[in-house]
């Protein structure tokens, strides 16, 4: 099984040079550790920076300088600043090569759930709705089960819907998957998990 | 036309009503009118619709005013930093307009632009297209969302002018230019009052037209998560 980092590091191999990414909240932030050596890659945050930069020291630290995630981070000699609308224009207007984005569910045909529970976690889409409908692939990292050990791969997702089709790539603990025709492809599986240990915790359509 | 007001009560001065439609810009507590929302939450006023990406924290920003519960709906992205929002929504005492940040910045944008409304992908689909119309552009299935007119738009800037010019300050930019535009008044608080001319005109954000009031605030500028690198955390 793969942990946090490793899923991270994963993720990090569909970086190619050149690109545009936006990375999401959680395990899909850990991914701007895994760049490549010789990949240059702009990370974008929808808050409305290109150019994205590390997490700062403490004299670095900006209240107006923050991600996505709210988090403190630091500039690079790249960087620009617009506006939400000028950002989303990026986003929904297809200019962002890849979304790399936590799910709560996603489906064998490639829909996604990820951000709310009814009646119980209320957060909101944030601009992942917008990501998983403009970015021109997405990627999902999530833990292949959740905390009662059921399935997140699943036929239908039950939860309410980010975005229907949207989803080109999953990576969880177990393995990579790929949203085809009729169902799921198994890319590669983690170290000592096999098939079967995939089928046994997997509800979706798996075409291998 | 004099722009500059004295403070915060005295620019709402006579702008504010019961059921009003207000726009605020800010993401997370980056780049928030506070000064604004403070006075807002001293007022009698009440039923506002708050067209804003998030609603702050419980005691800070837009959270003061679900505090006092001047707030009747939230047209917003993302409401998971707030633990008295979610109280009141899971209660059925806060009505929300859950929006796609994209949309929720389009919308803006397309009001102050004169745009009644515009097609998008964001959303097809989900709970957020339902009930409205979907329409076929190459294939591709679009949503209508309408542009958003406000009564009242409160904005924060880094830098502004007696014409009204504002300069955002990093990330701080976020949706306040968005939101500036679409208030049938807009007023802006900023950190500095400089005199005309001292802004590069190639370098304005917000031009004054957009802005109808400007004071100088006071700004704490709450950091909401403060995260350093590794190598310091260490140290």
């Amino acid at each position: 099984m793969w942990d946090r980092n490793q899923m991270a590091e994963i993720a990090a191999r569909e970086l190619k040079d050149g690109m545009y990414v936006n990375l999401g909240i959680g395990i899909p932030t850990l991914v701007s550790n895994f760049i490549p050596n010789g990949i240059d890659v702009t990370l974008q945050s929808e808050n409305g920076m290109l150019g994205m930069g590390p997490f700062p020291n403490e004299s670095q630290v900006d209240a107006d300088l923050i991600n996505a995630g709210k988090q403190t981070v630091t500039e690079l000699p790249r960087t620009s600043y617009f506006s939400s609308a000028d950002s989303f224009s990026m986003i929904r207007g297809g200019h962002i090569d890849m979304a790399i984005l936590g799910a709560m569910e996603v489906s064998e045909t490639g829909d996604l759930a990820n951000w709310m529970i009814p009646g119980k976690l209320v957060k909101g889409m944030g601009g992942a709705m917008d990501l998983v409908a403009g970015v021109k692939r997405v990627v999902v990292i999530m833990d292949h089960a959740n905390k009662h050990g059921e399935s997140k791969l699943l036929k239908e997702c039950t939860l309410p819907l980010t975005g229907k089709n949207v989803v080109d790539r999953v990576v969880t603990n177990l393995g990579i998957f790929d949203v085809a025709v009729g169902g799921l492809n198994v890319v590669e599986l983690a170290p000592s998990i096999s098939l079967d240990d995939v089928l046994a915790v997997t509800e979706a359509k798996i075409l291998n | 036309m004099k722009k500059i007001y004295d403070s915060a009560s005295v620019a709402l001065d006579g702008v504010l009503f019961d059921g009003m439609l207000i726009a605020a810009g800010g993401f997370g507590l980056c780049g928030i009118p506070e000064n604004l929302i403070n006075e807002i939450s001293k007022s009698k006023i009440k039923d506002l619709i708050v067209a804003s990406n998030n609603a702050g924290v419980d005691d800070f920003g837009l959270g003061q005013l679900l505090a006092t519960r001047q707030i009747k709906k939230m047209i917003s992205s993302y409401v998971g930093e707030n633990a008295e929002f979610m109280r009141q929504y899971l209660a059925g005492e806060l009505e929300l307009e859950f929006t796609p940040q994209g949309t929720l910045a389009e919308r803006m944008r397309a009001g102050g632009a004169g745009i009644p409304g515009f097609y998008t992908k964001t959303g097809v689909g989900t709970s957020v297209a339902d009930g409205k119309e979907h329409k076929v552009f190459n294939e591709q299935t679009y949503i209508l969302e309408l542009g958003m007119v406000a009564d009242l738009s409160i904005v924060k800037a880094w830098k502004g002018d007696e014409q009204g010019n504002l300069v955002y300050r990093k990330t701080a930019r976020n949706f306040n230019p968005n939101a500036a535009t679409c208030g049938k008044i807009c007023i802006a608080e900023v950190e500095e009052i400089v005199s005309v001319g001292a802004l590069d005109p190639d370098e304005i954000h917000t031009p004054g037209i957009f802005v109808n009031r400007i004071i100088k605030g006071d700004h704490e500028k709450r950091i909401e998560n403060l995260t350093l690198s590794k190598a310091e955390e260490v140290v």
